[in-house]
């Protein structure tokens, strides 16, 4: 891309924001569905500084933090036993794709009846959303090693353990990264959904409070770290992707 | 398939007795009888599909469902047609990996200064051109002292200079390591420049032998009378009429 034209990425939503400002202040965008930008800003200072976002915040990503690495471990180690062993594709191969096609939302009632209303359904779901793709991918990754590197292993004389651990997994690893990126925007959807129903922390619930209050502001401002953390974690999974896969670049 | 621990003098390294490979109703390999001894530089030529990758299989241990006796003595290695990095792993690691020692990059090292590579150790394989990484494929298979050194048209992809000069390069190797080298062409010019003896393989068995006069390697002249008779037999047994391949 040319640089004016990078440039010139940022003009649009600069505009937008004008436009809503100019719409806001004029009388033409009433107050009570959409505040204006700087009655906003003001509702994420206010929030900011009274603490409810900070705390907010630490729920919500602890939340993630332990729904993804769980559920990542499990989806990853199935996948590499799933991937490397044919009694264990064989017996445990069918469970997953027969919980793959299961709507993960429409297990939300089910996960409420088997484990309450606590954190605990919250992170089930999130850990479900996050160790699916994960599983999918490692698994296809380590289907796919290059046959003709496995061969030469053999034939150089690699240990089994040499095999697995410096041909098949590494050859694995760009499909499991894409299995992390598509793991982390699906666990972060299920925080957010997990959040709006029954909870008393977090994000959501600064978000339910505030819809209660009819306190739009607030309600955007949660929106916004919403999107705004779940951009920071994508950034952070891919500069973890192009560190992996470095070998890739010339 | 047999192996024993290592040949004495220069007795043989492989040995094959009766070989058959059936893929369906396909006999690749049909009774083939060969002997490659150590110290000893062997080429077999072939049209495509004779068999010549599937012996090379049977010998390197990858493909052990097989009818006949194989005995391989001692170590044996391989340098392939596309040479078969870790594109992930630094070049070194490349070259050690699978090698007992206490001193891994040392020893790739030595074998990366050995193809004149010792500056590219720490670089990734994805870096090299064509020649360099077919070389550092060549001290992945020295570094492991092969009694037996399979060759796969390891050249067939390179351009004509970087081929001349890998021919001069395993020649030299070649005859500082000595192992029994095998060396799988479809290069009339390449067998006869490089090997002692040539081997032409057709219906699934040897179907001719030819000692090649001369020193053995490549510093052999080029074009002298003996060896322009000999290419044109060993096209013959090819089935190939000389003008035809020129």
């Amino acid at each position: 891309m040319r640089p004016g034209l990078a440039a010139g990425r940022w003009a649009s939503p600069v505009v937008l924001l004008l436009v809503w400002q100019l719409g806001s202040s004029t009388g033409l965008v009433p107050p009570r569905k959409l505040p204006a930008p700087t009655v906003v800003w003001q509702a994420a200072v206010g929030v900011a500084l009274n603490g409810q976002l900070g705390a907010g915040l630490a729920v919500s990503l602890r939340r993630m933090l332990i729904g993804f690495v769980v559920g990542a471990l499990i989806g990853a180690t199935l996948g590499v036993l799933t991937g490397l062993l044919r009694w264990a594709d064989a017996s445990l191969d069918p469970i997953m794709q027969m919980v793959r096609n299961v709507p993960l939302f429409g297990l939300i009632p089910l996960l409420i009846l088997w484990f309450g209303i606590g954190e605990l359904p919250k992170l089930v779901l999130i850990a479900l959303a996050a160790g699916l793709p994960i599983y999918l991918n490692v698994h296809a990754g380590i289907r796919d090693a290059d046959p003709l590197l496995v061969e030469a292993s053999a034939v150089l004389g690699y240990s089994r353990w040499q095999r697995v651990r410096h041909v098949v997994l590494p050859g694995a690893a760009s499909h499991t990264l894409v299995g992390v990126r598509l793991g982390v925007a699906s666990a972060w959807l299920a925080l957010v959904v997990a959040e709006t129903i029954a909870t008393d922390s977090g994000i959501g619930y600064m978000i339910n409070n505030a819809r209660d209050f009819l306190r739009t502001d607030v309600v955007i401002v949660g929106l916004l770290v919403y999107a705004l953390v779940g951009l920071v974690i994508d950034t952070v999974v891919r500069l973890v992707q192009a560190w992996v896969l470095r070998w890739r670049a010339s | 398939m047999s192996r024993t621990e290592s040949a004495p003098g220069n007795g043989p390294v492989a040995d094959a007795r009766g070989l058959v490979k059936q893929f369906g109703e396909r006999r690749v390999l049909d009774g083939l009888d060969l002997t490659v001894r150590r110290g000893e530089f062997v080429a077999l030529l072939g049209r495509s599909g004779s068999g010549k990758s599937t012996l090379l299989r049977v010998l390197s241990g990858v493909d052990t469902e097989i009818g006949g006796e194989v005995t391989l003595a001692g170590r044996v290695s391989m340098a392939f047609q596309q040479p078969r990095l870790l594109p992930w792993r630094r070049v070194w690691r490349t070259i050690s990996l699978g090698l007992r020692t206490d001193r891994p990059r040392e020893v790739a090292v030595r074998a990366l200064d050995e193809v004149q590579l010792a500056d590219r150790a720490d670089v990734w394989p994805r870096t090299l051109s064509g020649g360099e990484a077919q070389r550092v494929s060549l001290a992945r298979a020295l570094v492991r002292e092969p009694d037996l050194l399979l060759l796969d048209e390891p050249f067939g992809s390179l351009d004509a200079l970087t081929r001349r000069s890998m021919h001069r390069l395993v020649g030299e190797l070649w005859r500082r390591h000595r192992p029994g080298v095998l060396l799988v062409t479809h290069d009339v010019d390449e067998a006869l420049a490089l090997a002692d003896r040539v081997l032409v393989l057709a219906d699934g068995r040897i179907a001719a032998e030819h000692r090649v006069p001369g020193p053995g390697s490549d510093d052999r002249p080029r074009g002298s009378a003996d060896l322009t008779a000999l290419r044109a037999r060993v096209l013959t047994d090819l089935g190939v009429d000389d003008h035809e391949a020129a």
